[in-house]
């Protein structure tokens, strides 16, 4: 046996309720004894499209909640944003329906030992294992303050709950729709500065997720961000969804953001590396 | 007692060497062998087929590497590996430590690559064959696949054959994307090949119309999945057909013991399952279960009576 994804398991999933929230939709999942080894950061891996669909591939979804007893046994709670034609088939099924889950996989975030002043930034649906993560930060002592930032109100994911766990919350958006009008990235060394943050951690799109580490690097900060890449399987089989990342000896290597991630550190992952091989990648020849 | 359970036969036979069941993973679709671990029991498989591996280290391409399409994907992973000798440290020994068996699959760009990577495997303990990816470009011919060339096929082959002496089963696999699949099976088979893993994928393309460019950093990408399952069971039927001493190891979008058994019927002896474990990370030891099934439905009393009926009515 391999220590990889130790606790993963394949199961069957009933919806217990799919609420539309703004631009997404909070989807509640029966899933048993998977959500006891849920951890903030981890995601599951979800078959679309019913028997016979077209569509081969799971999708993979961040856990935005899970708690192991309830009414209906262990629960996994999601963020989805109706996109393409998966996560369309997802938002459209019904109470009882019953999906395909594989989960908890990959990494999860690191949480200090000692009690520190995090910053919590998410893009969009990014948002979803924040509030998870923002409980166990408190829970350990720690100053949580959150920054959401997304193009649009509607796609801010706040909910009233996941608020409580907060000493902050700040809200950018682009349209300036909600909160202040512009990207995270112009209140993070405000907020930094303020709240005397040692750690940042992330979730969101990629060129986000860069842009944070430009700021991190600059102060000194830790920064655990959770990267989103095409991923065919989920669980390492495939190696789709590398990215440049250097190891322990400072050697960059294709690195798997399925079970290598999706939580990395920040400063280890080389950033603006789409369509392109970094050089002096290990085993990279040009 | 369920006699007719007591009596079913799901080996398998390539050269000397028999597996016990008729399912292995495809090379490139199974990790290391540890990721799928947490899922099942290795030795449920006929073998793990490793990863194309090259003699050197490979990043591989640059992402995106993937492309989900109807019913299939495409992929460019550029045969991303850590070189034989970590290979050979590092993984060799946990396969073998995890009870799985072992058939290597080996991928160079020049004859001699072929040939170092095959000394280098001869003496190691407890592998039980070699497939030859010979979906490679060849750097000394152009970068023409050697694949795609008659003789470059049959010149790896033989650098093999003649490097790993003749105890290790070879099963070389081929490509459909050659006008005359049969022509070239027939040199690797004279050249010494004991089986043949057929199909790999199919060269294909995405493009994505807003950023208005091809979906993979690698432009083109191999296709795989069911989509593929027609040209699979086609090249199969011809190959066996011509050659109907040369085992195969058929794969090309099995996704269930059904899919398994209409390759087995065009001619295949044993089938390696790639993209369906993406999708389903069991799917392996479910396919083999619904095979066994499906055959002792129809009266048969092992895998091999099945292998090629099709051809019989
Ligand atoms: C670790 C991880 C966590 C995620 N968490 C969430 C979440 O909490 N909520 C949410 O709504 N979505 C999340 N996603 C995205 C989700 O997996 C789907 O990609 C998304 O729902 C679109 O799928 P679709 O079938 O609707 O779209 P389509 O565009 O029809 O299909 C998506 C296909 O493209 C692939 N793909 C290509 N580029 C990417 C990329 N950059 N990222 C992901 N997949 C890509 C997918 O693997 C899939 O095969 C996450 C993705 C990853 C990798
Ligand atoms: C992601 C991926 C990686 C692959 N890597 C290899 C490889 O390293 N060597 C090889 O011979 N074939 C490779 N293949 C081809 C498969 O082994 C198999 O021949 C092909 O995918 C058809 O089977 P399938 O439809 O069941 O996947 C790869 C396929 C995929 C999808
Ligand atoms: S998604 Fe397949 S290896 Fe990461």
């Amino acid at each position: 046996m391999s220590s990889i994804n130790r606790h993963a398991e394949q199961r069957s999933a009933e919806i217990i309720s799919n609420k539309k929230i703004g631009a997404y939709h909070h989807m509640v999942f029966a899933a048993g004894d998977m959500a006891a080894h849920c951890r903030p950061g981890n995601f599951v891996a979800i078959s679309v499209g019913g028997t016979g669909s077209s569509m081969i591939l799971r999708r993979a979804f961040a856990i935005y909640r899970a708690s192991d007893r309830g009414q209906y046994g262990g629960t996994i709670e999601l963020v989805v944003a109706p996109h393409g034609q998966g996560s369309r088939w997802l938002t459209g099924l019904e109470i009882h329906d019953v999906v395909n889950i594989v989960g908890p996989l990959g990494t999860s975030f690191g949480i200090p030992t000692e009690p520190a002043s995090a910053l919590l930034v998410g893009g969009g649906y990014g948002s979803a294992p924040l509030f998870g993560l923002a409980e166990v930060l408190k829970e350990r002592g720690c100053r949580v303050d959150m920054v959401l930032g997304a193009s649009s109100a509607g796609k801010i994911y706040a909910p009233l709950e996941g608020k409580r766990s907060v000493n902050s919350l700040t809200i950018t958006t682009e349209d300036g729709g909600a909160g202040v009008k512009g990207r995270v990235t112009q209140v993070i060394p405000g907020l930094i500065e303020k709240h005397g943050s040692e750690i940042i951690y992330s979730c969101g799109p990629m060129a986000m997720l860069a842009a944070i580490e430009e700021i991190s690097s600059k102060e000194g900060l830790l920064h655990q961000c959770a990267v989103e890449e095409a991923m065919a399987c989920g669980i390492g089989i495939c190696m789709t969804c590398v990215l440049p990342v250097k190891d322990s000896s400072g050697v960059i290597k294709m690195t798997r953001s399925c079970i290598d991630g999706p939580v990395m550190d920040g400063s280890k992952v080389i950033w603006d590396s789409s369509r392109k091989i970094p050089e002096g990648t290990w085993g990279f020849n040009g | 007692m369920d006699n007719q359970f007591q009596a079913f036969d799901s080996r398998c036979k390539f050269g000397g060497k028999y597996f016990p069941s008729p399912i292995f993973t495809a090379s490139g679709c199974a990790g290391s062998g540890k990721e799928l671990s947490q899922f099942f029991d290795l030795d449920e498989l006929g073998a793990v087929v490793t990863k194309s591996i090259s003699v050197k280290p490979r990043s591989g391409r640059a992402t995106p590497r993937m492309a989900e399409t109807p019913s299939g994907m495409l992929n460019s992973i550029g045969l991303q590996g850590p070189g034989i000798d970590q290979f050979l440290a590092e993984d060799i020994p946990w396969l073998i430590a995890n009870n799985a068996r072992v058939i290597v699959s080996i991928s160079g760009e020049t004859i001699e690559e072929y040939s170092s990577l095959a000394r280098k495997l001869r003496g190691v303990a407890g592998i039980s064959g070699i497939e030859v990816n010979i979906s490679c470009p060849n750097v000394e011919n152009r970068g023409m696949v050697f694949a795609c060339d008659p003789v470059a096929s049959r010149s790896v082959v033989e650098s093999v054959r003649r490097n790993v002496g003749g105890e290790l089963p070879i099963i070389v696999k081929l490509s459909p994307d050659v006008t005359d699949i049969v022509s070239i099976a027939g040199e690797v088979i004279s050249a010494g090949a004991d089986g043949l893993a057929l199909i790999n994928t199919l060269l294909g393309m995405a493009i994505d119309i807003d950023a208005m460019r091809p979906k993979l950093a690698g432009k083109t990408g191999g296709l795989s999945g069911p989509a593929i399952r027609p040209v699979a069971v086609r090249a199969i039927y011809q190959v066996h057909a011509a050659f109907k001493n040369t085992p195969i190891l058929g794969m090309g979008g099995v996704t269930s013991g059904r899919d398994a058994l209409e390759l087995i019927m065009a001619g295949a002896s044993a089938i390696s399952v790639g993209t369906a474990n993406f999708g389903d990370p069991t799917a392996v030891t479910r396919i083999k279960k619904e095979l066994i099934e499906l055959l002792k439905e129809r009266k048969f009393s092992s895998v091999a009576a099945a292998v090629g009926v099709a051809h019989e009515k």
